[in-house]
């Protein structure tokens, strides 16, 4: 058997920890050796008893967070491909229309959220759409790239063997696709959660559809840091499993072919 | 020179006997950077008959071989296919297959589904085209490496892959351009003698884009000597040799001398392609 230390995940795996471990008892003896007040900058073992004091409200928050998320992640994932599509239809398709998308991109979202927020009268719904917002660039731009770029020498077979142009969308451009589009999605899904907690700032919105940001929020007003960093955390936790979902699915579709996807083999 | 084309030009000038699969009619190419890629070019290519195109790099090779796959349109003069327009290519027993200089495979598909791509294209029933993908796998010796992704193969191999995806649709007419350009001079005559084999075999008409000299002695039946500014046909050179060659024939003293004379005429085609003009 291969010795622990020596297999390919073995590294990557127990160095990040290593390190992250050592912080936390680094952290912790500070807190504890200059007496740190909870107030100014709690202590990890603080943190911990913030969560387990109020996880119940923390986990519906997150799961609210969530839910925004994933939907505008969806939502972004197929109108942003929908666009892509008909942006490579034609040129003067996409000439009309890209300015438009380049507004939406260059808009800070916290300028529009409060407008979104009055307009639209059901606030997940708004939510959603903020968070849309921001996450549907990466998967326009990348999707549209990525449909252009074909190997010419394919394109020309496809041609001269008089494939329609709807056989040529599925058997050529989508799979050419795929890897532009999979960079795109997982930038995407770190930036649907920045715009859910953006947006869940800017409305402010508790009772039961309280994200994490409210709680955040409600933790600053009643100065209970340690519970702020609690719901924090939860974010970073979230952003780090969406990121790691995303390297999974991009393994799992082009880990046999493609470069961005291959492992230590060349 | 005129003096020293007489020779060829005798043999070019004897009328293709049997039924012409490609008739080139006065076929001219002007780019639309307003470039004059091919003055007007005659040239018939015959049932089963081996043609090489040879000449100085930007001689218009590749542009001649692209008019008769029709990926691009003369600017003047015609082509015919099987004495018809193109339309009718792809029906039965009028299958035209083209390899590429590079193997142009899908990377993210395997072998097997790379070749499978064209019957695909006519909608071969499953059953049938797996057995003609394994088929035309195993006369290019690539069976067991079905199952892998191109970027799992070497050069040559690639090389054989588009070759098997070439015949599997069992074409009547088969265009390369210089499929083996990029291969070291070893692979690349074991991947000739299969090719001559299985032209042979299947009685293909063939048109072969070449920069080897013994490469075209070898494989073809007729040479089509090109020169360039403008792109034209300098000189046609019979090879009056049986079929079906093998290492024996690549040995020979007629190979040589062949090769002797085929490289003479090269020699005047270049000085011949020397821009004129200011
Ligand atoms: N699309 C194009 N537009 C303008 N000029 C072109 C185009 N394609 C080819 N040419 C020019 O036409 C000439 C012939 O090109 P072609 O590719 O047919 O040469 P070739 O004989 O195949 O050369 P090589 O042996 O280097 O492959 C070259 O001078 C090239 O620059
Ligand atoms: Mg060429």
């Amino acid at each position: 058997m291969t010795p622990l230390a020596q297999r390919a995940w073995f590294w990557p795996v127990v160095a990040p920890i290593g390190v992250g471990v050592l912080l936390l008892v680094g952290w912790q003896a500070m807190c504890d050796y200059f007496e740190i007040p909870p107030y100014l900058f709690p202590s990890p073992k603080a943190i911990v008893t913030a969560f387990l004091d109020d996880y119940p409200t923390l986990l519906h928050a997150l799961w609210s967070t969530l839910k925004i998320t994933f939907q505008a992640f969806a939502l972004a994932v197929v109108l942003g491909s929908l666009t892509a599509f008909i942006f490579v239809q034609s040129r003067v398709i996409e000439l009309s229309l890209l300015p438009y998308a380049v507004l939406l991109q260059v808009t800070p979202i916290v300028a529009v959220a409060p407008l979104l927020i009055i307009l639209v009268k059901n606030t997940p719904v708004a939510l959603t759409l903020c968070a849309t917002v921001v996450a549907i660039f990466p998967i326009i731009s990348n999707t549209t790239i990525g449909l252009r770029t074909i190997d010419p020498g394919l394109l020309s077979y496809f041609r001269m063997n008089k494939v329609g142009r709807a056989e040529t969308l599925i058997r050529l451009r989508i799979p050419s696709a795929l890897p532009f589009f999979m960079a795109g999605m997982r930038i995407s899904s770190g930036l649907a959660l920045i715009g859910a907690v953006v947006a869940e700032f800017v409305a402010g919105t508790g009772g039961r559809s309280a994200g994490l940001a409210y709680e955040i929020l409600q933790s600053g007003f009643q100065l209970d840091i340690p519970r702020m960093f609690a719901a924090l955390f939860l974010i970073t936790l979230t952003g780090v499993v969406l990121f790691a979902a995303m390297i999974g699915l991009q393994q799992m579709l082009l880990g046999h072919w493609h470069e961005s996807a291959l492992k230590g083999e060349t | 020179m005129n003096l020293v084309l007489s020779e060829p030009q005798r043999a070019a000038a004897a009328p293709v006997a049997v039924e012409p699969v490609v008739e080139i009619l006065s076929a001219e190419k002007i780019f639309a950077n307003g470039f004059r890629g091919l003055a007007p070019i005659d040239l018939a290519v015959g049932r089963g008959e081996f043609v090489s195109l040879i000449g100085p790099s930007g001689c218009g090779k590749s542009t001649l071989l692209k008019l008769i796959a029709n990926l691009i349109e003369p600017s003047d003069g015609k082509i015919m296919w099987w004495r018809g327009p193109f339309d009718a290519v792809g029906k039965a027993g009028r299958q035209l297959a083209f390899v590429f200089q590079e193997p142009t495979l899908m990377p993210w598909a395997r072998v097997a589904r790379n070749v499978r791509l064209p019957l695909d294209f006519l909608r071969l029933p499953k059953a049938k085209s797996e057995q003609r993908v394994r088929a035309a796998l195993e006369q290019v010796d690539l069976l067991p490496a079905a199952r892998a992704y191109p970027r799992q193969l070497s050069g040559g191999m690639k090389m054989r892959v588009s070759i098997a995806r070439a015949m599997v649709t069992e074409p009547d007419l088969l265009l390369m351009d210089e499929p083996f350009g990029a291969l070291d001079e070893f692979t690349r005559n074991r991947l000739d003698e299969d090719l001559v084999r299985l032209s042979w075999q299947r009685h293909l008409t063939t048109v072969f884009v070449t920069h080897s000299i013994y490469e075209a002695v070898f494989l073809s039946s007729r040479i089509v000597v090109m020169a360039a500014n403008p792109g034209r046909v300098f000189a046609e050179f019979s090879v009056d040799e049986p079929y079906p060659r093998d290492e024996n024939f690549r040995e020979s003293e007629r190979f040589a001398s062949r090769c002797r004379d085929l490289s003479a005429l090269l020699t005047e085609a270049s000085f011949a392609s020397r821009k004129v003009g200011p």
